[in-house]
């Protein structure tokens, strides 16, 4: 593919509001999460929360989107001038140039689950206040987030569970290659609500502490919420010495299962080297590896037999997940900016909380966080129907 | 760079509407469209234990995507797709939120795997054995256009034949007070890059600023105007008709997607 520039870039989660406050706790391998205790959820596990969620106020204009979705989207698009950054861009190129591609898995389902507790006793009815296109419909982010940023070329969600965020990148990237744009806001905005937190339970993949992406004495995965986006746009003719470029995207399908990884990660596997290929480059190349890494028994196995069958077991590799939790629909965008900062701070991130790394699965599992210059990283993102989506990252030539 | 497919083979099922061939008549205005509910087929060739698992509308988005692969003699393992709804299982998505509401929240692990948005992509993969990327998309009353655009666009942009899959049918109550679409509707297109034989039309499509079109015939209109996957009749009267024409599609805010449709043969 023709390489774009991720000219801007935000983050927030648990580990806090804009990049500089995520670099932070990488740096000092510190984890955003906590024991859940959120709403009335009663779970024996742990989650990540983004800071002061509920206290966002949207703006009178918008208030049919209110709800946590759209509050943790509007967080993440005030966070490190991101907004600002749409606007220029919508100046230079044009509103109608410029298209929105957001993942997310549940998208506002939260306000329908606390209408539901709110129905009206005579008629079942829901509440007048619950706005059905605004909060619970898949689309409402983007909708919100081309409205709250006044721009009006494509939009699109993406909603295919834990890939969702990573595959619009390729969406993005093939409709400023066919020339139908010029600049895409990308992203991933994904909330905490019951249904994935109780979802998951009966599928006994949540952790019961804070997650372990491939240690051996993982159980599961800790769910979070993150709002993460980036405004990939064209190359321009010069890129200064710290600029992030989009090189590959590759997807497969599993035709395997619906909540179960092939468990040889074939399907992985397939999307990994979609991904060099498009990017045109050899594995070796690869300097280091974001893992999907949920810290469930079956995708780090899988996983990891997949990674070690393209790269052997010398590229070095990580899951931020053990910091960041599984931010679901955001996590593909949440670690594209992983990628984005570790190529910026030639930093190689540890996986936190893993204590000793499953002697099953044969990666070289980061547990220390290192330093050296990356030229090329790749990042996994892997979703429940069998959806798997590898990007490639890296500085300009 | 030019918006430019071929279609190969249409898949349809909706009110009164069972199959591409057995409705063409009705598109084109030949015989008089008399509303009935939908039958949504049984798709063929899955396996019992997958069939029992999913809800009516993943069967009815799938049902229509392998219409259209037959039609278009291509086998559907082999092909990416694009599925685009604006609501998914509605009827999974009441049980869950009912189940939440209540004391002990426990929902069944099949319920909350089929909660996902690209559950119709997951067990299309499944069932088909296809192993090539799937997306799984939404955008409201959109949805129909955003698949177009993106399936026009990875047939352009990847030089492959690309399945599009729209579907949505209607929620249960309480939902269905808040999004009322009355009944189920799903359409599929095989997209091809270049004209094989068999090819039904070549559709070149833009983006502009324009009314989109309505469907002459009444009932039609109703249904394009109430569930999302049938803002594609406009699009699927004129291949019924076999002329050429501009076809306007409902597309975002006051954008159309202008489909120049030209039959071939």
């Amino acid at each position: 593919m023709t390489p774009l520039h991720l000219s801007h870039f935000t983050a927030t989660s648990c580990l806090g509001r804009g990049w500089p406050a995520m670099l932070e706790s990488l740096r000092a391998q510190r984890g955003g999460l906590a024991p859940c205790q959120f709403e009335t959820v009663q779970l024996d596990t742990w989650i990540g929360e983004a800071p002061c969620v509920d206290a966002e106020r949207l703006p009178a204009a918008l208030q049919q989107f209110d709800c946590r979705n759209n509050r943790l989207a509007q967080i993440g698009l005030e966070a490190d001038g991101f907004s600002e950054a749409v606007a220029a861009s919508a100046s230079r190129w044009g509103r109608r140039r410029i298209g929105v591609f957001l993942g997310t898995s549940t998208a506002g389902i939260l306000q329908t689950e606390l209408a539901y507790r709110r129905r009206d006793p005579a008629t079942g009815a829901l509440p007048p206040d619950f706005h059905y296109a605004g909060t619970h419909n898949s689309f409402s982010v983007a909708d919100f987030v081309r409205r709250k940023l006044q721009i009006e070329g494509p939009a699109v969600v993406v909603c295919s569970a834990c890939s969702s965020s990573a595959k619009v990148f390729g969406s993005a990237s093939r409709m400023i290659e066919a020339g139908l744009i010029d600049a895409a806001v990308v992203g991933g905005v994904d909330s905490l609500c019951l249904t994935t937190l109780y979802g998951f339970h009966s599928l006994q993949l949540t952790s019961s502490g804070p997650c372990r992406p491939f240690d051996i004495a993982r159980d599961g995965i800790s769910i979070s919420e993150a709002a993460a986006f980036a405004l990939l746009e064209r190359m321009p003719d010069s890129t200064d010495a710290d600029a992030v470029v989009l090189l590959g995207t590759g997807e497969s399908s599993d035709a395997y299962h619906m909540s179960s990884p092939q468990p040889q990660g074939l399907g992985a596997r397939a999307a990994m080297l979609a991904a060099l290929q498009a990017a045109a480059l050899q594995p070796q190349q690869i300097d280091y590896i974001n893992l999907h890494g949920t810290g469930t028994q079956s995708n780090d196995s899988a996983e990891s037999q997949a990674v070690c069958g393209i790269f052997g077991a010398d590229t070095p590799c990580s899951s931020t997940k053990g910091a960041t939790g599984h931010a679901l629909g955001a996590a593909g965008a949440l670690e594209a900016v992983i990628c984005a900062l570790a190529l910026q701070d030639a930093l190689l991130p540890a996986g936190v909380n893993t204590q000793r790394i499953d002697p099953a699965l044969t990666v070289r599992y980061l547990l220390h966080n290192a330093s050296a210059p990356l030229r090329y990283v790749l990042s996994n993102s892997f979703g429940f129907g069998g959806t798997n989506c590898a990007l490639v990252l890296g500085r300009p030539g | 760079m030019t918006l430019v497919a071929y279609v190969q083979g249409i898949g349809l099922s909706g009110p009164a509407l069972n199959g591409w061939e057995e409705s063409r008549d009705i598109l084109a205005g030949k015989v008089s469209f008399v509303p009935q509910p939908t039958v949504v087929p049984i798709p063929a060739g899955l396996p019992p234990a997958e069939r029992r698992r999913m809800g009516a509308v993943v069967k009815l988005a799938l049902s229509v995507g392998l219409q259209a692969c037959a039609q278009a003699r291509v086998e559907p393992a082999n092909l990416p797709a694009v599925f685009t709804s604006s609501g998914g299982d509605g009827p999974n998505c009441h049980e869950i939120c009912q189940a939440l509401a209540t004391s002990d929240r426990q929902l069944s692990p099949t319920r909350f795997h089929n909660s996902v948005h690209n559950a119709a992509a997951g067990y299309w993969s499944i069932a088909t054995g296809a192993k090539t990327p799937s997306n799984a998309l939404c955008a409201h009353d959109a949805s129909f256009t955003a698949g177009l655009l993106e399936a026009m666009t990875q047939v352009v942009i990847e030089h492959t034949t690309v399945l599009l899959v729209a579907y949505d049918a209607q929620y249960p109550q309480p939902l269905f007070d808040k999004r009322p679409i009355p009944d189920a509707f799903g359409a599929a297109f095989v997209l091809s890059p270049h004209a094989t034989s068999g090819a039904i039309a070549r559709l070149h499509l833009t983006i502009r600023t324009a009314p989109s079109d309505q469907v002459a015939d009444a009932g039609l209109e109703r249904l394009r105007r109430t569930i999302p996957a049938a803002r594609s009749l406009p699009l699927l009267c004129q291949l019924a008709r076999r002329a050429s024409a501009l076809v306007r599609l409902d597309y975002l805010d006051d954008q159309t997607l202008a489909v120049d449709v030209q039959p071939c043969v």
